[in-house]
């Protein structure tokens, strides 16, 4: 399996994988597009971080992000407020744009890691490990949550001038579910769980009298 | 490029996206899956060119609207009702004395969905007519327009915040405009040109031109 050449998936150069010395990572020798990092076979650590952030993100859903007082009368956001809010203006692409990126991808996220590492840390494979992963690589461009939160900084200042404004406590676990998240995805390696998912194929050892094969240069 | 330069197509071999096995093509281009994890695999990702400049000129269409419309209107008691455009909204920032917010959203909205937009042209362009020196340049520049899109989101979710928030009786209200709806469509829609382009065209290219001239 180490001596199977492996393509490039940005630039699709053949190169043959070599052994990584601690902290440093692969990258392509022509694109420099990572190609991978380390074997890493823990899976306590991305599990933590993606049961923290599920609890993190019950919370979240459950409590008022921000409030808002002006003149006695007060206002508050809870995530899925705000989804809705567009909704009963007559904004319904944009209302299910905000749903889909701060609500569903997260919590589809978390599902499929949660489906992937509870069995695989118990030493079982789960039986639709594929489907989860390509899932997982998918939808992960449309997760926002770190733009949303940019987003209420802003807004926070636009209203600073004409109201109080009153932290929730959705806001505080809405931060701590940013890092939570992108914590559990940056632990979560591929490779382990696909090595754990079929180790007994070959690599592609028959097609191996290949004509070139780059190393792949290792990179600080 | 090296001279002897081989990539998995060459070879006659498929690479799969999901897993990264390589695998040797077992039929016709539309019958092969990975032998491990079973997706359908391509040697490019199918129709690449053709969706990209479609999401990319339709995107293109819409930025006239999404910064020509208002993207939210806001009525109250004491100031009258007045809209804001994206500009608009960035300038009461600035005024205000927020200035690195007000830069920030700048950035967000106007320079990065442009920018964008053009770099991915800029690429498109070069994969069709031939790519001879900078194949480097081009897929460090789409690496980044996979980084970047999605925070051109931002101005969405203040509208969406302020639309929530800001409904207050006889005080002040804050509804969406349509200009809001066309900037939502400009980042899906530039978001889906840059995912649907296969990075590995710009090598193939080069490597086309290196060959035919
Ligand atoms: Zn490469
Ligand atoms: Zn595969
Ligand atoms: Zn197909």
């Amino acid at each position: 399996m180490q001596s199977a050449l492996i393509a490039c998936p940005e630039c699709d150069l053949l190169q043959r994988p070599t052994a990584l010395a601690e902290h440093t990572v692969a990258r392509c020798s022509r694109c420099f597009a990572l190609l991978y990092q380390p074997l890493d076979d823990d899976l306590d650590r991305p599990l933590a971080f993606t049961l923290a952030a599920c609890i993190l993100f019950v919370i979240s859903n459950a409590f008022p992000i921000v409030g808002l007082e002006v003149q006695g009368q007060t206002t508050s956001a809870t995530l899925f407020g705000t989804a809705q809010a567009l909704a009963m203006q007559n904004m319904k692409l944009l209302s299910a744009l905000v749903f889909f990126t701060t609500i569903l991808v997260p919590a589809v996220q978390l599902s499929a890691m949660v489906y992937l590492l509870v069995p695989l840390r118990a030493g079982r494979v789960p039986r639709r490990l594929p489907l989860a992963v390509r899932v997982l690589q998918a939808i992960r461009p449309w997760g926002m949550i770190e733009v949303f939160i940019l987003g209420l900084l802003v807004s926070l200042v636009k209203l600073g001038a004409m109201a109080r404004v009153v932290p929730g406590i959705g806001l505080w676990s809405f931060g701590a579910l940013l890092f939570a998240i992108a914590a559990a995805v940056a632990s979560f390696d591929a490779r382990v769980i696909w090595s754990r998912y079929d180790p007994s194929l070959p690599g592609t050892d028959d097609q191996n009298r290949s004509r070139s094969s780059h190393a792949a240069a290792p990179a600080p | 490029m090296r001279p002897h330069d081989l990539t998995a197509a060459d070879a006659g071999l498929l690479s799969c996206l999901t897993c990264g096995l390589l695998s040797q093509p077992a039929g016709d281009d539309e019958s092969n899956a990975c032998p491990r994890c079973g997706t359908h695999l391509h040697m490019r990702k199918p129709g690449s060119l053709l969706k990209s400049w479609t999401f990319l000129v339709t995107a293109m269409i819409l930025y006239l609207p999404a910064n020509l419309l208002p993207i939210m209107e806001t009525d109250q008691l004491l100031y009258g009702s007045h809209s804001d455009t994206i500009m608009s909204g960035i300038v009461s920032l600035w005024k205000a004395g927020s200035w690195l917010l007000a830069i920030i959203v700048f950035v967000a909205s106007i320079v990065v969905p442009l920018l964008k937009m053009l770099s991915l042209l800029t690429i498109l362009i070069a994969v069709h007519r031939g790519v001879s020196v900078h194949c480097y340049d081009l897929a460090k520049l789409y690496r980044l327009l996979e980084i970047v899109g999605r925070w051109s989101m931002l101005d969405i979710f203040v509208v969406a915040i302020l639309v929530t928030l800001v409904q207050l009786q006889f005080v002040a209200a804050v509804t969406p405009g349509k200009g809001a709806a066309a900037f939502g469509a400009v980042v899906v829609l530039s978001m889906l040109a840059t995912m649907s382009f296969d990075p590995r065209l710009i090598w193939d290219s080069a490597a086309h031109k290196k060959l035919h001239g």
